[in-house]
């Protein structure tokens, strides 16, 4: 029905597009594994991001790509303190509680950026922002192939740092048995905001290398977060394969389903996917079984 | 038997309520009050007494919204019949999730997810499918009367939304004192223990998840009435999904009266911000979130239950609210 | 001997690679109290969850009163006459004691006053008559497990799983709630237990079978089971019989 010079552009967008899915989905799914609950807070923290991002651009003429280095460490911290200092404390302990609660400040945020910007849509004007390398068969664009590549290089650094820091083992025991982890003296209340920090970066990462070619306005974080629900579940929830695998997988649906059926429809498709999984296979491609 | 006098008292109470006040301004606060207060009340059947927290009641509201307005536009059927059928359709809606997510043993996290999920396919196809009027959403025709459940004055209204509230209220009695009520509450505890002892989980849950549902969408089939236009984000939008959990949860999960009374502090925060600081989109929302993160930290038992145990009063033995801390 | 209650038979389960429950077959004949025993990780409670109707069982067959139980949920077994007390007292939390025992009333009793009635009796035979308006996450662990036994019996059960019911409690609390459960037996209500307390083990069953390793390697009168050198091995270990033989020869 389409030619392979349509669809190929489009599988190809697709994984572009994926990988920043890919980003999104690993910081909400590293925070599943740890802490066993998912943070509905993280779309709300992907806007506040690109706020940040854009504001950085506009008013200290930052580089969105510049500014990665700068926004990563200090949403860290965001990310870090609200686990430690309101998630955790507010919840007494209890998954329903910090449901409830991840959804409160998801809320917060989001209003808080809808009262204090409104609703208009933002953009910025970077000079790549239309660049395309040529690749023959097809053009891609540069803001995406460069996400493309920098979400491996993140991807990479987490993985070192998983298996070869302290801080890495200590998360990984945690995930795994906390009753055990706490025996042997981890502080698993600083484990889990070192790792809700980490999911926090990985958004704030992703906030930076979407912006070029994209908008800004205060819903953005939840549609993209909903897509990221869909790659974790999808692709078992706390599994970093399975997130990574997921996202390029839905990459590439949202990719052509838009282009058979129309942006909207499109939508309609991962949303399906998502409840078909969640009611057939909770457990995703590569979750542990249940 | 257990008295139903409270429910009576509260209900007499309020209906006097427009011989008092006459201002306009003040009976629509309280209307709008009541219908957050009647969708909090079928999502406590489902969170409240059963633990199932639902992100997406969402999904019912609008349905109930939007059954009755398309009826009553598209098919020329009468209001009262198509209020019922918007309660009947979120009903079926309420069986048919709880049907499949129950089966599958969707708890907690999943459970939350899914129901967001549902709310949000409904919204994004309600936004496109011309039946509801796509992006433009559906206007109903301004036809003053009872018979098309327009009624010319506010009191109306008023006492309308309040016999909603009192069958809601009443509903919440009757599972408190029933053999099905005891058996939710079970489940909602250790749902292991009870299927030990001979609940059918399942089926427990998905029953009440049709009660929520219907409740649910009588508010939003009443706010179909009153303001006489939804679109998708109004029927569909997480700020229902929102606001019927959080009067639930402020006022007391679990217990009768919880989301009348949290209601009306949500409402009265939201109309005393819009009094201090002016009206501003998001602006009540945010003042939302931070009160329930706050009940959750200090009062997780809710208003009703972190005061007083009202029920120790008239000797009742019902079953009690559960413990978040 | 009273025919069998119920029959398990060659029953295996698997998790993740290892087989819990290895062809276990066992009997507990109608109206008497047998045990399982077996040491730790032996498969004993997951056997039972298999039994209960938690767990699914990948070989074998169960029998119960002449009917075929295989892989019925426990809600069912529940209404067939099956209850059982888990080995992690479970109480439901935010209820009270009445209203804990209460649920497991309304299985046969719909209406609330008679299921009420019923819940108090209950209470009242195993001796949680001062505590019935409590919460139940204020009782202590004695209390708890015969919050868990009320909760159970409120079901009228006619065959009734005791999952380490004397587990965590002292030597007063036992001989407390022992002849409590003889009692059971003499209704007419069947029971099978797991147990580690040997004492109880001796003075209440009269058969008892022996698990390890997912196997039922003996059975037999619960003297006959203290002898025996298998029995033995299993619990203190290889060439224990031996040397338990020597040292008492």
């Amino acid at each position: 029905m389409f030619s392979a010079a349509i669809l190929i552009p489009a599988v190809l967008n697709g994984l572009l597009m994926g990988a920043i899915y890919a980003l999104v989905a690993l910081g909400l799914t590293l925070i599943y594994g740890v802490l066993h609950i998912i943070n509905f807070a993280h779309g709300a923290l992907l806007s506040a991001a690109l706020f940040a991002a854009f504001f950085a651009f506009k008013l200290l003429g930052l580089d969105p790509y510049v500014a990665l280095f700068l926004m990563a460490p200090v949403f860290f911290v965001l990310g870090y303190a609200l686990q430690r200092f309101v998630i955790g404390p507010a919840s007494h302990g209890d998954d329903r509680n910090m449901l409830l609660v991840t959804l409160g400040i998801a809320v917060i945020i989001e209003n808080a950026l809808l009262y204090n910007f409104r609703g208009d849509t933002r953009t910025i004007d970077v000079p790549y922002a239309f660049q395309t390398f040529n690749l023959g068969v097809t053009y891609l664009a540069v803001p995406r192939v460069v996400g493309f590549v920098a979400v491996f290089v993140v991807a990479l650094a987490l993985w070192l740092l998983m298996t070869f820091t302290d801080v890495g083992r200590a998360i990984r025991a945690v995930a795994k048995e906390k009753l055990g982890a706490q025996l042997v003296g981890i502080d698993v209340g600083h484990v889990y905001a070192m790792t809700f920090g980490l999911g926090t970066a990985c958004v704030a990462i992703a906030a930076c290398l979407l912006i070029p070619t994209y908008y800004v306005n205060p819903g953005v974080g939840n549609a993209f977060v909903l897509v990221a629900f869909t790659i974790v579940v999808l692709g078992g929830m706390g599994s970093v394969p399975g997130a990574v695998i997921g996202a390029f997988v839905i990459g590439v649906v949202e990719s052509l389903s838009g282009l058979f059926l129309g942006e909207s429809l499109g939508q309609i498709g991962i949303f399906l996917i998502f409840i078909v999984v969640l009611l057939l296979r909770p457990t995703g491609l590569f979750g542990a079984r249940a | 038997m257990k008295s139903f006098a409270p429910t009576a008292i509260v209900i007499a109470v309020l209906a006097a309520v427009p011989l008092v006040v006459q201002s306009n301004a003040t009976l629509n606060f309280l209307v709008v009050t009541l219908m957050i207060a009647l969708a909090g009340q079928g999502w406590n059947i489902l969170g409240g007494y059963g633990g199932q927290y639902s992100f997406g009641h969402a999904a019912f509201f609008g349905t109930g919204a939007y059954v009755t307005a398309i009826l009553q536009m598209r098919y020329g059927v009468n209001a009262w019949p198509g209020f019922a059928i918007g309660i009947a359709a979120g009903a079926a809606l309420g069986a048919v999730i709880g049907a499949l997510t129950f089966r599958s043993g969707l708890r907690g996290s999943y459970f939350a997810l899914v129901t967001l999920a549902f709310a949000e396919v409904l919204r994004i196809v309600a936004s496109v499918a011309p039946i509801t009027g796509a992006g433009v959403g559906t206007l109903m025709k301004l036809e003053l009367g009872a018979r098309t459940f327009q009624f010319q004055s506010r009191a109306a209204f008023y006492w309308a939304i309040l016999a909603l509230v009192a069958v809601s209220l009443v509903i919440a009695e009757l599972i408190e004192r029933s053999r099905f009520g005891t058996w939710l509450v079970a489940v909602r505890e250790n749902e292991d223990a009870a299927s030990a002892l001979g609940v059918d989980a399942r089926k427990v849950k998905t029953a009440a998840m049709t009660i929520s549902g219907a409740i649910t969408a009588a508010a939003g089939c009443f706010y179909a009435q009153y303001f006489l236009f939804i679109d998708s984000g109004i029927a569909y939008g997480t700020w229902i999904s929102v606001e019927a959990l959080l009067t639930a949860i402020i006022g007391g999960v679990g217990t009768v009266f919880g989301p009348l009374a949290g209601a009306i502090v949500v409402k009265s925060l939201g109309e005393a911000t819009r009094l201090l600081i002016g009206d501003a989109p998001g602006l009540d929302l945010i003042i939302y979130g931070a009160v329930l993160v706050l009940v959750i930290w200090i009062m997780p038992r809710g208003l009703i239950g972190g005061f007083v145990d009202v029920r120790k009063f008239f000797g009742r033995k019902s079953v009690r609210q559960v413990r978040h801390g | 001997m009273a025919d069998a209650l119920l029959a398990v038979d060659r029953v295996s389960c698997w998790f993740g690679g290892l087989k819990a429950v290895d062809g276990a077959s066992l009997t507990a004949p109608s109206g008497r109290i047998t045990a399982l025993i077996g040491p730790n990780g032996a498969g004993k409670t997951t056997l039972f969850s298999i039994i209960s109707g938690f767990v699914r069982a990948r070989e074998g067959a169960i029998r119960y009163a002449e009917q075929n139980i295989t892989g019925k949920p426990p809600h069912e077994l529940a209404r067939l006459g099956i209850a059982r007390t888990f080995q992690i007292v479970q109480p439901f939390a935010g209820l009270s004691v009445r209203e804990n025992i209460l649920v497991g009333a309304h299985l046969h009793h719909r209406a609330r006053d008679s299921a009420l009635a019923v819940a108090d009796r209950v209470g009242r035979d195993l001796g949680l008559i001062d505590l019935l308006d409590r919460p139940a996450d204020t009782l202590t662990v004695a209390a708890r497990k015969r919050l868990e036994l009320a909760r159970a019996l409120a079901t009228e059960p006619k065959l009734l799983l005791l999952d380490e019911v004397l587990a965590g409690l002292n030597p007063s609390e036992i001989r407390d709630i022992v002849p409590v459960i003889r009692d059971l037996c003499r209704r007419g209500i069947t029971i099978l237990m797991i147990e580690h307390v040997m004492q109880a083990v001796m003075s209440l069953a009269e058969h008892v079978f022996v698990l390890a390793e997912g196997r039922v390697i003996a059975e037999g009168a619960p003297a006959q089971i203290a002898r025996d050198p298998k029995v033995v091995e299993a619990y203190l270990g290889h060439g224990a019989a031996a040397k338990w033989g020597a040292s008492h020869a």
